[in-house]
């Protein structure tokens, strides 16, 4: 009788919040140390644990990874949570942290699967993730967000050198002791390197445009929320948590500046910054 | 005398007013809407057992320079394009499960 194979972990914490993932590959834990490097390291007590079950490619004998469906389905049933798409298939439950993951062996997948747990998590708590790149200048953080080609990744590159581009993809925003701290995240655009593991006030969110000059110009309470609302990630078709996540973004409208910025891609738009409070 | 009709809010969606805007919220897709000022009204009032045209005689009418059949036939026509859309609940008959509504 041949004895079980050794289980390896990888504690990845991203805004705060350590998910371990358990697993018989080694390969697989080297190819997310790869892919999430800032934001690895060991924890003693993790906040949720994931089993993973490596399902090769070419399995064809498991329905929900069908490796062709790319619908995302987040379903909530009772106090656990299915999340589904072609490739991978995890269930989660929040209460106890526990869940398992059995997915295709690429950090896509992975990287989805954390991508969805923190909408769900942020949403009971304030929080989002938002399609957005964010930089910290001077201990503040500013969000850019805006449809694609709009500049995100473009204005994070202009950045100046003593600022820290905390992702060019994917923001993370947390509501700490009534107060909005944007986080760096693994989840890179194109860039394609993971951002600064590192945390700041959330100063002001900017509906990215480009143009011939530079210049911020505010927005109306409706347009803020309509610009939060069009760029927050999000799955779950579930009344509560949508009402919820709604609420999350009038919220955050409300506290923190949302404003337009038209820019021109060169370095100057960052003098903005300086002068706007 | 034309069938009466009765208005309920869809209780698959968020509604949530920012300054002068009401927003709703579809939790099936967070599609998101902005009322106008008498679509808001028409979702303000619709509590599943006042008819339309008693709406449109308290609400409508005194707010806006128009005769009340003219005002009932753009309400229903507004009522039943926000029915379509599936933000109201549109019948014939007052809604049995219209208690919370009110």
């Amino acid at each position: 009788m041949s004895s079980p194979a050794p289980l390896h972990h990888l504690d990845i914490g991203i805004g705060g919040i350590q998910v371990r993932l358990r697993t018989t590959s080694p390969e697989f834990i080297a190819l997310m140390q790869a892919r999430f490097r800032g934001f690895t390291g060991h924890v003693d007590a993790p906040d949720h644990v994931f089993d993973v079950e490596i399902v090769p490619v070419d399995y064809v004998e498991d329905e929900a990874l069908d490796g062709i469906s790319t619908e995302v389905r987040v379903l909530r049933d009772g106090p656990r949570w299915r999340l589904l798409c072609g490739d991978f298939d995890a269930t989660w439950t929040p209460g106890t942290g526990r869940g398992t993951v059995r997915l295709h062996p690429s950090p896509y997948s992975l990287d989805s699967v954390l991508r969805i747990l923190h909408t769900v998590l942020l949403a009971g708590q304030g929080g989002m993730l938002m399609h957005a790149s964010s930089v910290m200048l001077d201990g503040r953080a500013y969000l850019f967000t805006g449809v694609s080609e709009s500049g995100k990744t473009t204005i994070s590159r202009l950045a100046p050198p003593d600022a820290h581009v905390l992702t060019d993809e994917m923001s993370f925003i947390r509501l700490e002791y009534g107060a909005y701290y944007a986080y760096g995240t693994p989840f890179a655009g194109e860039l394609a390197t993971p951002g600064e593991n590192l945390r700041a006030p959330l100063a002001a969110i900017h509906l990215l445009a480009k143009g011939p000059d530079n210049r911020i110009e505010p927005m109306g309470p409706a347009e803020a929320v309509r610009t939060v609302m069009a760029n927050v990630l999000y799955f779950a078709r579930d009344d509560a948590l949508t009402a919820q996540v709604f609420d999350n973004a009038i919220a955050l409208a409300a506290a923190v500046p949302v404003r337009r910025l038209t820019f021109f891609p060169d370095a100057r738009v960052w003098d903005l910054f300086g002068t706007t409070p | 005398m034309s069938t009466p009709l009765f208005l309920l809010r869809s209780d698959n969606v968020a509604a949530r007013r920012i300054g002068d805007e009401l927003m709703i919220m579809f939790a099936r897709d967070s599609s998101l809407f902005s009322l106008n000022e008498t679509a808001a009204l028409l979702w303000d009032a619709a509590d599943g057992r006042t008819p339309l045209a008693e709406i449109v005689a308290r609400e409508l009418c005194p707010r806006y320079d128009v005769d009340a059949a003219t005002a009932l036939r753009d309400a229903t026509e507004l009522a039943l394009g926000l029915a379509e859309r599936g933000i109201l609940q549109v019948g014939e008959r007052p809604f049995a499960d219209a208690g919370d509504a009110a």
